[in-house]
């Protein structure tokens, strides 16, 4: 493990450091497809300046005929791009943007398993972009709010059409956004947290 | 116009799950009610014996002064999570995998040089307090 010569090492800034009294973090992870706004939303709401880190994956059960020695496996990097916001000095919250191929980020250990929820960002001039990632979250009961960043040249359809045409259940959030600004991407995280917490209720969360 | 139209799918929905990975695999350790998962890879013991993960979110903190004995990169590390830190800021800071930087920490813990405070993880039956707590703090961004 040879990482730089230790002074040299980057490191919070001192505004980054956490109180020691942090107790315990929660995360909430951001998807959609290519070029939809998630690292702009992790970065218009982080304390810290946004940071990556990385993963290598190995896709298992790809290769039918799986003869070792020649390296059928494919191994992916996987890059996360991640903000954090102090919520008390005791909570952290931690925002995960995933950029690339959405199905290497299921196999991120507990990435989606332990999350409070997921954002799913779409762009309405490809909504196609985003189904595949929409049906993993329902597929592993991972609840989320639907969130339509608005570009300018994009088209604008009423709410309850893009319900339809994403065949989302009646109760699932679809809020605009302006991913680049500050108070709309934490509205939308409100309105995440807001269903999560309406699902606890109603003791419908898996 | 009209959207491009999407099918909506549903839990349990998934092609059956890939083969472990050729790597040992800490098996068992299921929560109730969570999905198994074959790739569960980063268990660890505290000295306390009690069982923990790595999580991305793990917060790591020094425990005490670096002794001397350690090596460098476990001294950077120290240095590191004076303050606690996420598993995740670390592996950027220092560049390295995440993966790597369990290992690494994993070490560490071993050795009683650093506490792990676990994250907060989605359960069927969440601590509404837990949300809540969010929320008002998101309201004071
Ligand atoms: N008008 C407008 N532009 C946006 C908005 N959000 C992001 N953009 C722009 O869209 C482009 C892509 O944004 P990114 O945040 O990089 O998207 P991403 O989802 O992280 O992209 P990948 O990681 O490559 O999948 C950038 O040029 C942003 O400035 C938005 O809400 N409105
Ligand atoms: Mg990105």
């Amino acid at each position: 493990m040879d990482f730089k010569s230790s002074d040299t090492i980057p490191g919070p800034r001192t505004e980054d450091h956490l109180p020691q009294t942090a107790q315990a973090a929660v995360k909430i992870v951001i998807v959609g497809g290519f070029g939809v706004g998630k690292t702009t939303m992790v970065g218009s709401v982080s304390e810290i300046r946004p940071l990556t880190t990385e993963e290598t994956m190995t896709q298992a059960g790809v290769g039918v005929d799986d003869n070792y020695g020649s390296d059928s496996k494919t191994a992916t990097t996987v890059a996360m791009d991640f903000g954090r916001i102090s919520i008390t000095d005791r909570l952290v919250l931690y925002l995960f943007g995933t950029p690339g191929q959405e199905r290497f980020w299921f196999l991120w250990n507990g990435l989606f398993e332990g999350a409070l929820g997921a954002v799913v960002l779409v762009d309405t001039r490809r909504l196609e972009v985003s189904f595949d990632v929409i049906g993993r979250l329902e597929e592993r009961g991972v609840p989320f709010a639907v969130a339509v960043n608005s570009f300018p040249d994009a088209p604008r359809y009423p709410v309850e059409e893009l319900r339809t045409a994403l065949d989302l259940a009646p109760d699932i959030p679809i809020v605009e956004c302006d991913a680049r600004r500050r108070s709309s991407s934490r509205d939308v995280l409100m309105t995440l947290m807001r269903f999560l917490h309406s699902l606890a209720m109603t003791g419908a969360l898996v | 116009m009209t959207p491009p139209q999407r099918k909506r799918r549903h839990p349990g929905q998934e092609p059956p799950p890939p083969p472990p990975p050729p790597r040992a695999a800490e098996p068992g350790g299921e929560e109730q009610g969570r999905p198994k998962n074959p790739e569960r890879l980063y268990v660890i013991t505290g000295p306390d014996g009690a069982r923990a993960e790595l999580d991305l979110v793990t917060l790591i903190v020094a425990r005490e002064e670096i002794p001397p004995s350690v090596t460098p990169e476990q001294a950077t590390l120290l240095r590191l999570c004076t303050s606690p830190l996420s598993v995740a800021e670390l592996s950027a800071y220092l560049g390295l995998p995440f993966s790597a930087m369990t290992v690494l920490i994993t070490e560490l813990i071993t050795a009683g040089l650093v506490q792990a405070r676990a994250p907060i993880v989605r359960q069927a039956l969440p601590d509404r307090s837990i949300l809540e707590a969010v929320m008002h703090g998101l309201q004071k961004l």
